[in-house]
């Protein structure tokens, strides 16, 4: 075939995109339908669902996700449009003709009750023993259609044994309705192609490659396909069972380090609506579990910036001044499904992400050294859990090369989703806990280690420790209130180019490493961050042409939609208003901090006079703070 | 998939019809067609009233009209060989034996719709053609019937590829038939669009079953009054059956439209036949006691299938083998399909031991009928038929069969 192009996702999982008018007030920009006998009048191009959302009409759906390509599958959505022999699915269906629409007519009740008739026929388990009771799509279908028996059966036996190989993420098919919204979320959200279809007819199933388990073949453990399942057929794989054990082990100092994300996030497990954040409340949910000390994360988040932006500046410095041959443009490696993706699909640039480990490894080498040193503790009995927003930090802290304290660094790494299980089983209701702080010696944090969990937040907290050792001024004096906007936002991809005109003194920590910035000054610092996969594709592709983004310097990657708020061990639903209203929490938060720039926490310069003496990116910090990678390929033995 | 059979392409038998079957020429239609507008091979088209020969029985000129009409740097033109429907063999028939009608329809085709490609997706089973279907084409180059400035006529390039598909029959499904092309996993897409402006790597594609392509090709050389004159006013031209099962002469015919099931039965010599499956699994079922019905889109359409069943047939036996097939080749993409097929076939197994209840298969056939209007294709959406007309033309065998009084109540 000549011009022919693979696409990542088939076109039957995508929809008709039927370009929207930009001004649907011209003549043929919109259309007047019917629905139910009601006149509405939308642009050219609209779906049936998304017209019956204006009006108001209440259509169920089960594969369609406002992420996701249109799949049109489980025909829940099934409406009847007048002169058409059978029912059209709503969500696939663009309206291009002014068609009239019935939604509740008896042929659409029925086939809609069979539908879910079907699905549930064919549903092994019971509700009350599966971690998404109360919170699954096809029961509250089952629910909305009065389903009280099985009509056509019910499962009794498994078909399928559940695939719990990975760290990280546990499929349980038997529980599978096919939606594809895993296969859809994998394959066209995050562009990496895991999980698809295998088999047909009665045999369909989601499977891998050659049906591996997850954990021998590419899956990068973003957990996004978790986050989009509308049953319990995915989920993170869950160590609350091990973090009770330690709890009551009076021998186990069990410490926990929280991430911002799921401060931002956890109130929605408890009925709150997205957008606050209850890190107060939930540090002392969290001593009256019974974890022995509660750490914030944002105080390693605040150390991978003087680590990671000192590698920077290394790293320049050898180009320019040295004129050695380095890896430029450098990445982040805070994202551990990042990370993992950089080492599949594109190994021969592992040389490019920055050494430094995540704030949650950090933080782990850290505890089991620093930490336990100097409150007499012996390494060997401390448990430390991570509270992440993420599944692939379960398997980084399991990675073998996360062990430079001489111990397994961080032994736990556990969701939001689960500490919420976790606070609910002690009996307490987060929303109505008191406040109280974080635990010494790490203390409070910098509103720059907090924004790491938004899209954008790593940059941003980089460039406001960076522009004030470069240029000697206050941040506050080149961006207002230190909001570095250029990098905000959701956009999946965005590039600024920062000019440096003048420049100060070397600050003290720094010292060591350069005589002075002079060789900075005209330059001009090219940055980028992206979030997803699918887009650190394009940004990878990019380079490997030798694009505009192969002249950055410092490219921030996220492998969630959103970051790490979006990350796959935080709560269901998700879409992208409530990924929006999490980071309004999280830039809200850093507002109302005192200190809003790593380099000016005074517990890291602390720790930098008291323990990592050689200054940052020095022997110690190398030792415990700096990691490896990997070169994995796509190679599935 | 291998096969060792050698083949060689032409006529085995003296085949006679009124239509597909009568007297053809290599190119002629082509170069009849190049000497017309593409306006004038599309208004005799319209005049032939040609329907879809695939089952569908959608308008060919329509079809064509609309991909000529739509906007694109390319287009495609698909001749859909991918011959799968249970009981039809008659495209076989014409690639190996008529190979010039097809092609030469394909070429007309892509002149009158502006494609430059036109595509084979030859069944995987019919991979024993492959070769010689190229050996054809490669002739045709020769001949300056396919390639640059076809005839000499200026800025018409077209060729054709053959691709083999892989054995699942609902890439009989011609946007599971493109997206197989395309190299993914065959399952059908949401219509709209369509396939005449987003088909093929997302271009304006016609699909068309090979009978079709065919009948093009007598349309264009001996006009399409000519051809209107056969069959009815609904159903223009002849079709050609398939014709397999309980009788003396199964095989290829060519029948005007219009012809009665009880003529065919016939000439076929079939003799105590006592139902007919026409239009293979996803068709209908027709009792003795309906033989006087006629084989035409307004009355019992078809794509061609005939599958005679004599008295000693168990017509339950019929329906479990029709349903296991269905279960077997749902594409598993929408719900209805794919398990609810398995339920009909379920239900089938319940009277087979006799344990069902009649309130049990109403909801049954009820679930046949959702699957008819809800299900993504038209697999889907005809797999029920088979049940449901089965069990009603044949309630007394089905129901009262020698089970030990075990019969649902």
């Amino acid at each position: 075939m000549e011009d022919k192009k693979s696409l990542r996702a088939p076109v039957s999982q995508k929809p008709h995109v039927v370009p929207k008018p930009e001004h649907p007030e011209y003549l043929g920009g919109s259309i007047t339908v019917e629905i139910n006998e009601k006149k509405l009048t939308v642009p050219f191009g609209t779906t049936i669902l998304e017209a019956c959302k204006q009006a108001q009409i209440h259509i169920p759906t089960l594969c369609h996700h406002e992420d996701l390509c249109v799949a049109g599958v489980c025909r829940v959505c099934v409406v009847e449009v007048e002169g058409m022999r059978t029912l059209q699915a709503s969500c696939a269906f663009p309206i291009t003709a002014p068609i009239k629409i019935k939604t509740t007519t008896n042929a659409v009740r029925k086939a809609r009750k069979h539908i879910i008739d079907l699905l549930i026929s064919e549903h092994y388990g019971e509700c009350y023993s599966c971690f998404r009771n109360n919170n699954c799509e096809l029961q509250s279908l089952a629910k909305e259609y009065g389903v009280d028996h099985y009509n056509f059966g019910h499962v009794t036996q498994p078909r399928y044994e559940v695939d719990n190989s990975s760290y990280s993420v546990v499929r349980d098919m038997d529980k599978c309705v096919l939606c594809k919204r895993c296969v859809r979320t994998c394959i066209d959200l995050q562009e990496v192609g895991v999980l698809e279809a295998i088999d047909r007819g009665h045999n369909t199933h989601i499977g891998t490659f050659f049906d591996k388990p997850l954990a021998e073949v590419i899956c990068i453990n973003c957990g996004q396909c978790i986050n989009r399942c509308p049953t319990g057929a995915l989920r993170a794989n869950d160590p609350r069972d091990e973090i009770w054990a330690a709890i009551d082990d009076p021998t186990k100092h069990v410490v926990i380090q929280t991430a911002p994300s799921p401060r931002a996030a956890i109130g929605e497990e408890f009925g709150q609506g997205a957008g606050k954040s209850f890190t107060g409340e939930l540090n002392t949910a969290l001593r009256r579990i019974g974890f022995d000390k509660v750490f914030d994360t944002n105080f390693t988040a605040d150390l991978t910036i003087i680590e990671e932006g000192t590698e920077l500046i290394l790293r320049l410095y050898k180009a320019l001044v040295k004129k050695e041959i380095v890896a430029l443009p450098q990445f982040t490696s805070c994202s551990p499904g990042w990370v993992k993706y950089l080492e599949h699909f594109y190994p021969e640039y592992i040389d490019n992400l920055s050494s430094a480990k995540s704030p949650q490894q950090m933080f782990g080498a850290l505890i089991k050294t620093f930490y336990a040193q100097k409150a007499g503790i012996d390494p060997a009995n401390i448990v430390s859990v991570a509270l992440m927003p993420c599944s692939a930090k379960k398997f980084e802290c399991n990675r073998p090369e996360m062990n430079s304290s001489g111990y397994k660094d961080v032994d736990y790494g556990l969701t939001t989703r689960e500490l919420a299980q976790m606070i609910k089983e002690a009996g307490i209701f987060l929303p109505e806990m008191p406040q109280s702080h974080f635990d010494d010696p790490f203390g409070e944090a910098s509103g720059a280690g907090l924004i790491f969990g938004a899209t954008g937040g790593v940059m941003e907290a980089a460039l406001r420790s960076v522009i004030e050792f470069v240029t000697g001024k206050r941040v506050e004096d080149v961006y207002a209130n230190a909001d570095i906007t250029p990098v905000r936002g959701f956009e999946g991809i965005r590039y600024a180019e920062i000019p440096i005109t003048e420049v100060g003194p070397v600050p003290k920590l720094l010292q060591h490493l350069v005589p002075d910035w002079n060789w900075l000054k005209g330059a001009t610092l090219k940055i980028a961050v992206c979030h997803g996969t699918a887009n650190a594709k394009k940004v990878m592709e990019d380079i490997k042409a030798g694009g505009k983004f192969s002249e950055c310097h410092f490219i921030e990657f996220m492998a969630c939609p959103g970051g790490c708020l979006g990350g796959g061990g935080q709560p269901i639903p998700t879409n992208e208003e409530i990924r929006k209203k999490r980071a309004e929490a999280i830039y809200n938060e850093d507002k109302s901090l005192p200190v809003r720039k790593s380099h000016e926490n005074r517990h890291v310069t602390e720790l930098y006079d008291m323990f990592l003496t050689d200054g940052p990116c020095g022997h110690i910090s190398h030792k415990l703070l700096h990691t490896h990678y990997v070169k994995r390929g796509k190679f599935i033995a | 998939m291998q096969n060792h059979l050698e083949v060689k392409l032409g006529k085995k038998t003296d085949r006679k019809g009124p239509v597909i079957f009568s007297e053809y020429k290599r190119g002629e239609a082509i170069k009849k067609a190049l000497s017309m507008s593409r306006e004038d091979i599309l208004f005799e088209l319209k005049d032939s009233k040609l329907k879809g020969r695939g089952g569908a029985g959608f308008p060919t000129s329509t079809k064509w009209m609309l991909t000529a009409a739509a906007k694109a740097e390319k287009k495609f033109i698909i001749c859909n060989a991918d011959e799968g429907e249970p009981g039809t063999f008659k495209d076989r028939v014409l690639l190996m034996e008529y190979p010039e009608l097809v092609f030469d329809g394909m070429v007309v085709g892509g002149y009158t719709i502006g494609a430059q490609l036109g595509i084979v997706y030859l069944r995987g089973e019919y991979e024993y053609l492959l070769k010689p279907l190229e050996d054809y084409l490669e002739e045709m180059r020769k001949d300056n019937l396919l390639g640059k400035n076809i005839l000499g006529k200026e800025g018409f390039d077209f060729d054709i590829e053959i691709v083999l598909g892989s054995g699942a029959y609902v890439c009989g499904e011609e946007t599971a038939l493109i997206e197989s092309l395309e190299g993914h996993r065959g399952e059908p897409r949401n219509r709209p669009p369509y396939p005449i402006n987003t088909g093929f790597l997302g271009r304006p594609t016609s699909v068309n079953n090979i009978e079709t392509l065919a009948a093009v090709s007598h349309i264009v050389v001996k006009g399409g009054k000519w051809f209107a004159k056969f069959g009815t006013d609904k159903s223009s031209g002849s079709k050609l059956f398939s014709v397999s099962g309980d009788c003396e002469k199964p095989g290829v015919y060519e029948l005007p439209w219009g012809t009665k099931i009880s003529e065919l039965l016939e000439i076929v010599g079939a003799k105590n036949a006592k139902a007919v499956q026409i239009g293979g699994a996803s068709g209908h079922c027709i009792p003795k006691s309906q033989f006087d019905r006629t084989l035409a889109y307004e009355d019992v359409p078809t794509g061609g299938s005939v599958m005679i069943f004599n008295e000693n047939r168990d017509m339950l036996h019929v329906l479990k083998n029709f349903m296991e097939f269905f279960v077997d080749e749902s594409c598993g993409q929408c719900t209805p399909c794919r398990i609810g097929n398995v339920k009909l076939l379920e239900g089938v197994e319940m009277i087979e031991k006799g344990q069902y209840t009649f309130a049990h298969i109403n909801k049954l056939k009820e679930l046949g009928r959702t699957m008819q209007l809800a299900s993504k294709c038209g697999l889907g959406q005809s797999s029920p038929n088979p049940f449901i007309s089965i069990l009603e033309n044949f309630k007394d065998e089905i129901f009262n069969r020698g089970n030990g009084g075990r019969n649902g109540r």
